[in-house]
């Protein structure tokens, strides 16, 4: 009995160290993140023009929003209205365009890399270069690709291109509406593939080998293993890379943003994502409105936990409803 | 029988080598693809200025010393790169940024997921599924709220705005995930009880007892929190876009440099970004077994 009320005495102790070593992150997320979040919320719900909290601060209630999703009378809110509906489209191109294909890439080496019937030579190298990319800072790769393929003759490709005599003018690879956005396509998948193998890889790792070895033993051919047994169980982890993905698509800023020649203003506005609109709205450089900015970055944030729900479905989806609709 | 046996064994392993080869030919050429743009950045980074021009994609050639002296001297080009690119300003502010941000991820974080395992308490499991769930919100969604809140507390545009930049990441809610995952599967909680017998403080076991076990965990996700946060470019650049240039860390010097059109010094820009990723690429050279493996164990990004 005694013993039994010091135990209790002392658990009672202990949980207060619990509380003190979880309180910094609390704090700090409470102050950095949590706050900022609520404050996002509410400041989409004022006509904000100023840089500081002092300037014209009024509660318009659903304006920004109806001004970015319905464009209004003044040609303010039309020309807002068509950058951000914009800036969603080019957000959805410039993310499926590149994980579309980085997510074929992507498996396809991770089941090669992790084959124990066929070994690809060298793979250990292979892996440290195709992850190389992931870990060179944006604004650097977003430099050396906009090297390369910048307009002017001094570009690297274009003054190759010209001084082979394949063109007489250099090509406007950065200007273009098109040709900008399959460089970001390509930038981001050239950064991402890397990255989404090593997931995808480790998902694979974690089956059975057994089960790969019956296979083979019923004479189970090389596609067939792979979306009867390899997908269905790498489903988890692959709608994790894909929501993953998904969230990090749809903020996508550096490479887009620093995709352009000249003045910081200057971006292409094929390349005009959700984030590089927000961004734009809340700097110095375009015309400052934390109401328009703040609305945006909330719609953005509803798309993206809708889109993340939708996916997550697939998940649940698998063998226990079937289960329950043979049986219904 | 033996023969068509050998002879089938002998088709089987043909088909397997021609496979291997594919294979080999295809990651060859990502291999390429992976490392031709930073052989241009660096091979450009050694050639003048007219021998870009004529050809962008070439060999290295001996103009790293002129193209340096153009990047450091102030008397080159009016100054401009010494006073808008200031290589040492750059890498010392990142140097500290992500340095300071580094350890108090790391350190933090073990402390918050060492709380949550070793501990009870009412509020532990929401305390948990919190951080589980707030793992995916992103810096863009609250950024708004954020600019505008330090600007309020006056932590923006100068010296001050570092606070803004280091402090947040001792809330690391990945990294916590992490932690709880190795904690949970390498640490004995009958080590906390038997200190706990030996008259140790509960802080203190922390430090000497749980710290120690934790290390390689450490190590793994300093790599990454070190590289992030050196890379990043969108928070640094809200809060320190109007900031004094010997402000700004690496990335937005470069962007610095891109931008000055007028400049068309290609030699000494091929050398701006060949030096703003040198840094990252040789951690990566030295530790790339690490961090291979430690991608898929707590990264999670877009």
């Amino acid at each position: 009995m005694a013993n039994a009320t010091t135990k209790q005495h002392k658990m009672v102790s202990y949980s207060k160290y619990g509380y003190m070593f979880i309180a910094p992150f609390f704090i700090i997320y409470a102050l950095f993140m949590f706050y900022p979040l609520i404050n996002t919320i509410r400041l989409s719900f004022f006509g904000n023009q100023g840089f500081s909290t002092k300037g014209l601060n009024k509660f318009v209630g659903l304006e920004n929003y109806a001004n970015l999703l319905f464009g209004g009378d003044s040609a303010f809110a039309q020309s807002n209205h068509d950058l951000f509906i914009s800036s969603i489209g080019n957000t959805f191109i410039l993310w499926i365009g590149n994980f579309v294909v980085q997510l074929v890439l992507s498996l396809l080496l991770a089941v090669w890399f992790s084959d124990v019937r066929i070994k690809t030579p060298g793979n250990g190298f292979f892996k440290v270069v195709m992850y190389m990319p992931n870990i060179i800072t944006a604004a650097s790769v977003a430099a050396i690709f906009l090297m390369i393929f910048n307009d002017s003759g001094y570009g690297a490709l274009n003054s190759f291109l010209v001084g082979a005599g394949i063109t007489n003018e250099p090509i406007m690879f950065v200007s273009n509406e098109w040709s900008a956005r399959i460089i970001v396509m390509m930038v981001q998948t050239w950064m991402w593939f890397g990255n989404t193998m090593l997931l995808l890889m480790s998902g694979i790792f974690g089956i059975d080998p057994s089960i790969y070895e019956a296979a083979a033993i019923d004479g189970s051919s090389g596609p067939s293993t792979f979306f009867r047994i390899t997908m269905p169980i790498l489903k988890p982890i692959f709608i994790y890379v894909v929501i993953t993905s998904l969230i990090g698509g749809l903020q996508m800023f550096d490479i887009p943003y620093m995709l352009h020649t000249g003045r910081a203003n200057n971006i292409n506005p094929a390349l005009r994502t959700v984030a590089v609109y927000v961004y734009e709205r809340f700097t110095t450089g375009g015309v400052r409105n934390y109401g328009l900015s703040a609305a945006a970055s909330v719609i953005l944030f509803i798309i993206t936990l809708i889109l993340g729900m939708v996916i997550n479905k697939f998940n649940t989806d698998s063998t226990a409803p079937k289960k329950k609709r043979k049986k219904g | 029988m033996a023969d068509s046996y050998n002879q089938s064994n002998k088709a089987y392993r043909r088909s397997l080598m021609t496979h291997s080869i594919i294979r080999l030919i295809v990651c060859i050429i990502l291999t390429i693809i992976c490392l031709f743009p930073i052989y241009v950045i660096v091979t450009n980074a050694t050639r003048t200025n007219s021998e870009i021009i004529d050809s962008g994609i070439g060999f290295f050639s001996g103009a790293l010393g002129k193209n340096w002296d153009t990047i450091t001297n102030p008397e080159v080009y009016g100054g401009f790169f010494a006073s808008s690119f200031r290589l040492w300003d750059g890498y010392r502010n990142s140097l500290i940024i992500a340095g300071c941000s580094t350890i108090l991820t790391v350190f933090f974080s073990g402390m918050t997921a060492y709380g949550l395992v070793v501990y009870d308490f009412k509020g532990k499991k929401f305390a948990m599924n919190f951080i589980l769930a707030v793992m995916m919100v992103p810096m863009q969604v609250v950024s708004t709220g954020f600019l505008q809140f330090m600007i309020q507390i006056n932590l923006y545009g100068g010296p001050q705005a570092y606070i803004a930049l280091i402090l947040p990441s001792i809330a690391a809610p990945a990294v916590v995930f992490y932690m709880l995952q190795y904690m949970r599967s390498s640490f004995p909680l009958e080590i906390v009880e038997a200190a706990r017998i030996d008259g140790c403080g509960e802080f203190r076991t922390f430090m000497q007892i749980a710290l120690p076990i934790f290390k390689p965990a450490f190590a793994v996700q300093a790599i990454f929190a070190f590289v992030t946060s050196w890379n990043n470019f969108y928070t640094p650049s809200m809060l320190l876009g109007t900031a004094d240039t010997s402000l700004k860390t690496m990335p937005m010097m470069v962007q610095t440099v891109l931008l000055a059109d007028k400049l068309s010094d290609y030699g000494a820009r091929y050398l701006v970004v060949t030096l703003s990723i040198l840094p990252v690429v040789v951690i990566y050279l030295i530790l790339s077994k690490f961090i291979i493996k430690g991608v898929a164990l707590g990264a999670v990004k877009g």
